[in-house]
């Protein structure tokens, strides 16, 4: 198991950090849960606003913490008899080319350039949902 | 399903994935959309299937941007493994209210979220000062 008294002795506000990294992981859960997504949208931000990280390594550690996430949601939702392997895979395969590449473009841009986009892309996805 | 839905359905995909490795999120918000209306799942298997996509997408791309050195490894497990209290919140609550309300309050907390990064990006150094978290790592 993680190590929670490491990450006190580590900081000061140790105690203040896993709370906060608690409500990360039960509000990206909850979307996740809510709307089929990783919940990248929720971490992403609460990184970089709460714990002052670089965007680059918010987006990285992000994506660590959907792995696991997207595998809970996923196991419980094949328990329902929702998951298509196949459909997934068709979508899944260039979507691995993708990420790897968007990673690498990534580390050629500004770290302001890539909130600006995070933030673009909140507000495309806010209109998306509010037009019924 | 024609070669020509699956072509788009992968090219959906990939640019799903681009947008995850540039930005860090699965990318299901292009994948959910790609399965409904090009591989003709329902919306509830879409978003079951892109949860199933997701976990490989994020996995490449975590191991990518390791490489990098962008990874807090602890801190993202520690959030993976915290969050099943909210899976289960998100799935009861989601049956709980009108999909219309759920889509209405997402909005505006992206909104919000989005005002947030944009007033700390344009913002000189101020937003940018280490804090705790960032002393927290070795």
């Amino acid at each position: 198991m993680l190590s929670i008294a490491a990450m006190s002795d580590a900081a000061a506000t140790g105690s203040d950090r896993l709370v906060k990294l608690m409500v990360i992981a039960t509000a990206a859960g909850a979307f996740s849960g809510l709307f089929g997504v990783g919940g990248g949208t929720i971490v992403v931000p609460l990184l970089i606003l709460w714990f002052a990280y670089g965007e680059r390594e918010a987006t990285g550690t992000s994506l660590a913490a959907l792995a696991v996430i997207a595998a809970f949601a996923a196991v419980g939702q094949a328990l329902y008899g929702n998951v298509e392997p196949l459909e997934a895979l068709i979508v899944g395969l260039p979507a691995i080319g993708g990420v790897v590449a968007g990673a690498t473009l990534q580390q050629r841009l500004p770290e302001r350039a890539v909130s600006l986009m995070f933030a673009v892309l909140l507000v495309v996805i806010a209109v998306e949902l509010a037009i019924p | 399903m024609s070669p020509a839905d699956i072509a788009l359905a992968a090219g959906m995909g990939a640019a799903g994935g681009l947008v995850g490795g540039l930005l860090g999120v699965g990318g299901g918000v292009l994948f959910v959309p790609a399965m409904v209306i090009f591989l003709d799942l329902s919306q509830i298997e879409a978003e079951a299937t892109s949860l199933l996509t997701i976990v490989f997408v994020a996995a490449a791309g975590a191991w990518r941007q390791r490489g990098y050195d962008n990874v807090r490894i602890r801190d993202g497990l520690v959030i993976g493994v915290l969050s099943p209290i909210g899976v289960a919140i998100g799935v009861v609550a989601a049956n709980a209210v009108s999909q219309r309300v759920l889509e209405l309050s997402f909005a505006a907390l992206v909104l919000f979220v989005a005002t947030q990064l944009v007033r700390r990006a344009l913002r000189p150094e101020a937003g940018r000062s280490p804090a705790a978290g960032t002393a927290a790592d070795p």
